[in-house]
């Protein structure tokens, strides 16, 4: 039982953090490269999850992704069954859930990069494309590792969007956070207990080692004129 | 490489440029120019604040003016008219920040290299060993720009600029931070750079004496404008306008008021304002009431530590050095009067006469040394 809640946890995580990835590249890059007057309106948007309970969060995405809406149906009538009570419903809110936690540390990089490198490089013939892969990305490498690992990180540990779209189906949305109420409910504490243990070291493995690798990335801490 | 004739080839930089500052009716600061330059280096001469980085910037394309045109030759980088505006990386402008901009995360080499995106491997090998080596930086190839001294710096990102063969060199005060044996170096090397490939080079720089070292020619910006241009020697040694001398680093200039004029003898005497302090300068036709201004070069004062007798002349002035500081290879020393005079000295001379602060000596001053400008207000053109 564990070990089912584990894979499908991690699979939640790897899925989930790789998609956050490419969708917070570009969003991260717009956010601060943007000079729309807007701009403001997106970033409030994008840190709601932060400050949303999750419980806010998964009432309004199981009414999104249920059968009374045109995405549900549309899912439905594509697929043949529902989105809500699955893995891909999962996955669906588990990225609006965790997409400040990679979108604002990545924001935050690119807009530190010193302007004049990008000012340099455009003179130096660099599309804007060349410039993001040759320069705004290696100096702001720690930056999105961070966004990587703590989206990654914060799925793992997530439980009220799961609870509320996922339900609590062993092999297809039982996550080990929800395993763990499940046996805490049940008053089996023991089991409880290695789950717990276990997802706890893995979550601090996984940020000491983010942690470790921030500090021998030295660029964005350059100090040079 | 076929067109090269074309990219290198001795085309004038036009550029009128017009940007405005700051919004509302509020006096705002505003940019006016229009000038040409030939292939060769021109100094953009002027004070901090007179709008010479805004220029560099419109025509890199970091900027866009309100209106105006930008060409190079026959090729139109910008024009408000025609609604032409290439961006920066379309623009083959080469550009060399006052902050260098060198990419800290990449070695020298791959610093250079990263112009030429677009060549074969084989045109961009030679173009990087060229360039490594005529700037005297190929040993340096594999370190990092924070592993290397700040001239080495300076002729890694002048050869990153360089090695795309720009149409037209722009170059932000690049030399400032540097001693002078190093900046004379740098200076070398980039004059017989530019005796290969002949292409507009616009120098931005507030020192006085870069210009002598590089300018073909130079153009004098106060407050958003062009006020003069032409040959250095021109501009500099003869200005008739106030705003110019001041500019062209008269470190001494005095408000005065006319006393007598001797006019057999070619001179007159005027009194520092403020002062009992007398100088005899050349004889200009000047109404009594009119202001005077006086320009002295620090350069031209001489100092004696005994009282000098015998001399030609005409101005010998009293008075104390109240402070002496060295700058380089240089020492200036301010020297108290009854009115205050900046006087450059060598090393040498401080240390045999020898001078420190509160020592009693004699300013002498030529005659001709002293600049008449006329009335103190400001310059219209």
């Amino acid at each position: 039982m564990i070990v089912q809640a584990l894979a499908l946890t991690l699979r939640l995580a790897v899925v989930v953090s790789f998609l956050l990835l490419l969708i917070s590249l570009p969003l991260a890059y717009w956010l601060a490269f943007s000079r729309w007057r807007g701009k403001f309106l997106a970033e409030a948007v994008v840190s709601l999850p932060i400050v949303l309970p999750p419980t806010v969060l998964g009432f309004y995405l199981l009414v999104a992704l249920g059968p009374a809406s045109p995405i549900g149906r549309g899912y439905q009538a594509l697929t043949g069954h529902g989105l809500a009570f699955t893995f891909t419903g999962l996955v669906i809110g588990s990225v609006i859930y965790s997409l400040p936690f990679s979108v604002q540390p990545m924001t935050t990089a690119f807009a530190s990069v010193d302007r004049e490198l990008l000012d340099a490089s455009a003179i130096l013939g660099a599309s804007r494309w060349r410039t993001f892969w040759r320069v705004i990305l290696p100096l702001s490498f720690s930056g999105v590792l961070t966004g990587f690992v703590l989206s990654f990180a914060h799925t793992l540990g997530e439980f009220g969007v799961v609870l509320m779209i996922g339900g609590n189906i062993p092999g297809a949305t039982q996550t080990v956070s929800i395993l763990i109420y499940d046996q805490v409910q049940a008053l089996n504490y023991s089991l409880a207990n290695i789950t717990a243990l276990l997802l706890l070291a893995l979550c601090l493995v996984l940020l000491t080692l983010l942690y470790a690798l921030r500090r021998y990335n030295r660029w964005s801490l350059w100090e040079w004129h | 490489m076929s067109s090269r004739e074309e990219v290198t080839g001795a085309t004038a930089l036009h550029a009128k440029i017009r940007k405005r500052f700051g919004s509302d009716g509020r006096a705002a600061f505003q940019v006016d120019v229009e000038f040409e330059t030939p292939a060769g280096i021109t100094i953009l001469f002027g004070a901090s604040g007179a709008g010479k980085t805004t220029i560099l910037e419109c025509i890199a394309g970091l900027q866009t003016p309100n209106e105006g045109s930008v060409r190079v030759g026959e090729v139109s980088l910008f024009d408000s008219a025609d609604e032409i505006d290439l961006p920066p990386n379309r623009r083959q402008v080469g550009y060399l920040f006052q902050t260098l901009a060198l990419f800290p995360h990449m070695s020298v080499e791959q610093n250079v290299r990263y112009g030429l995106a677009s060549l074969s491997e084989e045109e961009r090998e030679g173009r990087v060993s060229d360039v490594l080596n005529s700037f005297h930086i190929a040993e340096l190839a594999r370190r990092r720009p924070a592993e290397i001294s700040g001239g080495e710096r300076q002729r890694v990102a002048l050869a990153r600029t360089l090695v795309t063969r720009p149409r037209v060199l722009l170059l932000d005060e690049p030399l400032t931070a540097l001693d002078v044996v190093t900046k004379a170096r740098i200076v070398e090397d980039l004059r017989a750079w530019n005796q290969r490939f002949r292409i507009p080079i616009l120098y931005v720089t507030h020192d006085r004496s870069e210009v002598f070292a590089l300018a073909e020619q130079m153009l004098v910006l106060s407050k958003g404008r062009i006020i003069a241009q032409g040959l250095p020697q021109d501009v500099l040694h003869r200005p008739e306008l106030e705003s110019v001398a001041q500019l062209a680093g008269f470190e001494n200039v005095f408000d005065c008021t006319l006393a007598k004029r001797h006019t057999e003898q070619g001179t007159m005497a005027c009194r520092i304002a403020g002062s009992q302090v007398m100088l005899e300068v050349p004889l200009t036709r000047v109404d009594a009431e009119q202001a005077l201004r006086v320009g002295i070069r620090a350069g031209d004062i001489l100092v004696s530590v005994v009282p000098p007798q015998g001399l030609s002349a005409r101005n010998v002035i009293a008075g104390v050095i109240t402070s002496l500081e060295q700058r380089d290879v240089m020492f200036i020393a301010r020297v108290y009067c009854g009115a205050t005079f900046e006087v450059h000295l060598t090393p040498g001379a401080v240390r045999s006469l020898p001078l420190v602060t509160g020592s009693q000596v004699w300013l002498v001053i030529k005659t001709y040394s002293c600049l008449v400008l006329q009335g103190s207000g400001q310059m219209e053109i």
